[in-house]
């Protein structure tokens, strides 16, 4: 029998998560709306499908941007050698000034500072592998994204410490548990290298507070170590003046000429803003030199291929377009959430309070047999299989709670939307038991009748 | 046991972050600076320094954009609009399926339908760069070795080995016998791992072979086949340069030999490729993975998370490499091309009394300057190199940076530019030569 490393045998890639088996199970049995109406309705995907029609038009008005010019067009020769690391100026100036936008021009980024990445999975691993040693550790608040799992640990070698957060104070970040998870490194004799925040969070759906920035960054001043701060979600803000980006932070702490400076890393992509997940288009931003140095370096093995770079060059140079779509999205959103947390707040499930994402953090604890995750584990699978609707457990997200769930209301129809919450309604209401199908089987009858209007 | 850690007052970055393992500290470099500061451009810069150290194909872009022209629907998402969408949010791992037929297709048809290839262990990468690190990850472990036969490709030290940890131990091969890769050798270097304690995980070759421009014959493709099960480790063929190759029928790969075993001991192969070499597109990033083995399919096609091809591009592709039309013309065409340009260079050095490595591939070819070297010696080599570099302003690759055991080889690229400045390159060429011949008089 081949042997093969032990990166590839073990199961840091996470894919035995119920993350992904939920996946799993939808690919098996999707919904549609013609075809397969009682099928699994995705709701743990964290894509962004509310804004294409801006960005077809956008390209239906300008298909040069697809055609490498047909006006004299060498544009394609040069693009198709373009391979260097550097990435190409004219996109990364657009980008960076595209970044500033949804920040309200309270940041101004140098694109030189910039390196660009086949996607924000490459952009965190990259920066784990330049920041920490095999077996040093980064600190990370829950609940969190399930893919850093297998993206910052996986290759790298690096361990994740988690920073409890709880529900008593809406799952913000304490002075408390950042002490706490930097103790518990110490104990498993683990040297910590920096923080890893999510802003806006996954799952939460929420934008960190001064308090919270307060505490992150005067820890990581104190233990003199990195922050890196994911922001990939910060064009989903529903309201721009509620975002308030790292660095932004840092400044207005006036602690720009002072040693964390070069400790503050920037990570952001077009997947969640733009929606386009498909093209891989990933970024790291840092004032430290050495960093950038060595990511640009490390990002030959995972470069966004000039084709790419080139259509959105164009598009976001179009500032009419960007700022207009900027507005919209968030707009939409908003409206989208908000369906999506009165629905189920009219059956008395209750939502996280948040402000941005393309997601809900949902609290199903009344819907549990009991306070512990075993129960939590028979929640999601009577959801994904009786009730037929894709979510992710809280517990694939590391959180210290059980019965929370993370709910995307983003990457289906209006009409799917109001279905799931029906379905989910018609659960609640039959407290799992046999009346459930019956209910099922007349939502679906009369969905097309009672379909709610927001 | 609790172990205090001192933080000290700036915090360090990784070591692999402010190690020099990705190579661009080497003293080659020089040739790129050189080459920036003062680059040679027809028109504006006839004196400069002429680029032949960059393995680009630029002979048939014209073909590329013919098909593009005829074929406008391909860039633009097609004249359904909706397929933009579907497009824009696929970040499958598996890539397109479209996509991966037509690789598997086109593979096959580089290979004159001597080998088959199956979509569905086609695992796509961000280029072979991308593709030749995540195979290293997945077969070795920190501190194993891969044995790479010698001359080879400078890139190798940097994608083997900087974020793998994974060594290097070379399999010497010298002019004595074309370079050829021998049993002998791969056992010397084999031992040589063993004497160090290092575990050996398996054998990377690259065919057709860059920097030599040769492919590798049959016979020691099954030698290495053989090799490598005997030991128990694996076989990665980089044939990235398999489109290149002059006459269809001299290329064999790995699959072919595997095919013809009846694919016994085939779950220790893997082929990586890309279309960065034969279809002159490394700024697209299309590399992919072929594997035998099911569970480096999976575990690859995990791993490719990290350097996915952007969906635009895959659509692209799939578009033009299903045309069986367009890819037999352009295959056939681009060989042909290749081959012209190659024995360009080669009568053109011959006249100037350089010989080269008989090659039958590639898009460079193995130039012998050893006859001009004052010691058989690396110091000497270097030297020679420098002078060619700033006196006759030609940026070629020195073969002690491609690890070669022997002085005096040197990588001479020649599809990455007009005829025009081949030709100027050659007189260049000459011209040192006609110097060079004055001075060895002068002296006697």
């Amino acid at each position: 029998m081949e042997m093969l490393s032990k990166k590839a045998t073990c199961k840091s890639h996470g894919q035995d998560s119920s993350y992904f088996l939920g996946w799993q199970e939808y690919e098996k049995n999707p919904f549609n709306e013609d075809t397969n109406p009682l099928g699994i309705i995705q709701m743990g995907l964290a894509e962004n499908q509310l804004s294409f029609d801006l960005l077809e038009s956008w390209l239906a008005r300008n298909p040069d941007a697809t055609m490498f010019g047909s006006n004299g067009g060498s544009i394609f020769k040069e693009l198709a050698l373009f391979q260097d690391y550097h990435g190409l100026q004219t996109f990364k100036t657009e980008l960076v000034e595209f970044m500033a936008e949804i920040r309200r021009n309270k940041v101004r980024f140098d694109p030189q500072k910039l390196v660009l990445t086949a996607g924000a999975t490459s952009a965190n691993e990259t920066l784990m592998f330049c920041l920490a040693e095999p077996g040093e550790a980064f600190l990370i608040p829950t609940p969190y994204y399930p893919g850093f799992d297998r993206d910052l640990k996986w290759r790298t070698g690096v361990k994740i410490v988690p920073i409890h957060c709880s529900s008593l104070n809406g799952f913000r970040i304490t002075k408390a548990a950042l002490d706490e998870a930097y103790d518990e490194a110490l104990k498993l004799n683990l040297r910590v290298k920096g923080v890893f925040i999510t802003n806006p969070s996954n799952p939460l759906g929420t934008t960190m507070n001064q308090d919270e920035f307060n505490h992150v960054i005067s820890f990581a001043v104190s233990k003199n170590i990195h922050i890196v701060s994911d922001e990939i979600y910060a064009g989903t803000v529903f309201d721009s003046s509620k975002f308030t980006s790292i660095i932004e932070a840092i400044m207005d702490r006036t602690l720009e000429k002072t040693d964390i400076w070069s400790r503050i890393h920037v990570v952001s992509s077009l997947s969640k803003d733009l929606g386009l997940p498909g093209f891989r288009i990933g970024m790291i931003y840092s004032n430290n030199e050495t960093l950038i140095a060595a990511a640009t370096k490390m990002s030959s093995f995972g470069l966004v291929s000039s084709q790419t770079q080139y259509l959105l060059s164009k598009l976001l140079g179009d500032k009419k377009f960007t700022r207009h779509y900027i507005q919209e999205n968030q707009r939409r959103l908003k409206k989208r959430q908000q369906v999506l947390v009165s629905g189920l707040q009219s059956y008395g499930i209750p939502c996280l309070k948040s402000n941005a994402g393309l997601f809900c953090w949902v609290d199903m604890r009344n819907l549990l047999s009991s306070n512990a995750f075993e129960a939590e584990m028979e929640l999601w699978k009577k959801i994904l299989y009786e009730v037929g609707l894709n979510i992710s457990p809280g517990s694939s997200c590391h959180c210290t709670e059980p019965g929370w769930f993370r709910v995307c209301f983003a990457n289906m129809s209006q009409e799917t939307l109001n279905l799931s919450i029906h379905r989910l309604q018609a659960f609640v209401t039959s407290n799992g038991d046999g009346n459930y199908q019956n209910q099922k089987l007349s939502t679906r009858i009369s969905r097309r009748n009672s379909l709610v209007v927001s | 046991m609790g172990v205090e850690f001192e933080q000290q007052p700036s915090v360090e970055l990784s070591k692999v972050a402010v190690s020099d393992t990705h190579g661009e500290d080497s003293p080659y470099f020089a040739g790129w600076k050189a080459y920036d500061e003062d680059p040679y451009d027809e028109s504006r810069n006839p004196s400069g320094v002429i680029q032949m150290g960059l393995a680009e194909n630029q002979v048939s872009f014209d073909l590329l954009e013919e098909y593009l022209e005829k074929h406008s629907e391909a860039a633009s998402f097609g004249n359904k609009i909706s397929s933009f969408r579907e497009n824009a949010l696929f970040q499958d791992y598996h890539g397109l399926q479209s996509f991966r037929k037509a690789m598997a297709s086109f593979m096959e048809q580089i290979r004159g339908g001597r080998a088959k290839f199956d979509p569905d262990r086609v695992v796509i990468t961000a280029g072979a760069t991308a593709a030749n690190e995540l195979v290293t990850f997945i077969l070795a472990n920190p501190g194993d070795a891969l044995l790479v036969p010698t001359p080879y490709y400078p890139g190798f030290d940097r994608d083997l080995r900087w974020r793998t940890g994974v060594n290097i131990v070379p399999v010497h091969c010298d002019s004595s016998n074309n370079f050829q890769i021998t049993i002998q050798a791969l056992e010397a270097a084999y031992a040589d791992a063993v004497s160090k304690n290092i575990k050996v995980r398996g054998v990377l070759i690259t065919n057709p072979s860059n920097p030599l421009g040769a492919t590798i014959q049959r016979s020691v493709l099954e030698d290495i086949l053989d090799f490598v099960i005997s030991k128990n480790i694996h076989l990665v063929s980089d044939e990235i340069y398999s489109g290149s190759a002059f006459f269809s029928g001299e290329f064999v790969s790995i699959a072919e030999v595997l095919e013809a075993r009846n694919y016994q001991d085939s779950e220790r192969v893997h082929i990586v490729y890309s279309l960065s070499k034969d279809l002159g597109l490394p700024g697209f990033r299309v590399g992919t993975i072929y594997s035998y083995n099911d569970k480096v399919v999976t575990t690859a096609r995990r791993m490719s998370s990290f350097t996915l091809i952007s969906s635009q591009t895959q659509q692209l592709l799939a578009s033009m490499l299903s045309d069986k039309d367009f890819t037999e013309k352009y295959i056939r065409i681009n060989r042909e091309r290749l081959k012209n340009r190659y024995h360009m260079i080669i009568d053109g050095l011959r006249n100037r009394g350089i010989e080269c490595l008989e090659g039958n591939a590639g898009l460079f070819c193995w130039m012998n300057l050893s006859p001009l070297l004052k010691e058989r010696k690396k110091e000497s080599e270097l030297a020679l190199w420098k002078s060619i570099l700033y006196e006759v302003k030609l940026n070629i690759s020195p073969g002690s940076s491609c690890h070669c055991s022997e002085p005096g080889w040197f990588r001479v690229c020649f599809a990455n530019m007009t005829e025009r400045t081949l030709e100027i390159a050659l007189q260049r060429i000459h011209d040192f030569m006609e110097i060079k011949k004055e001075n060895d008089v002068q002296q006697q």
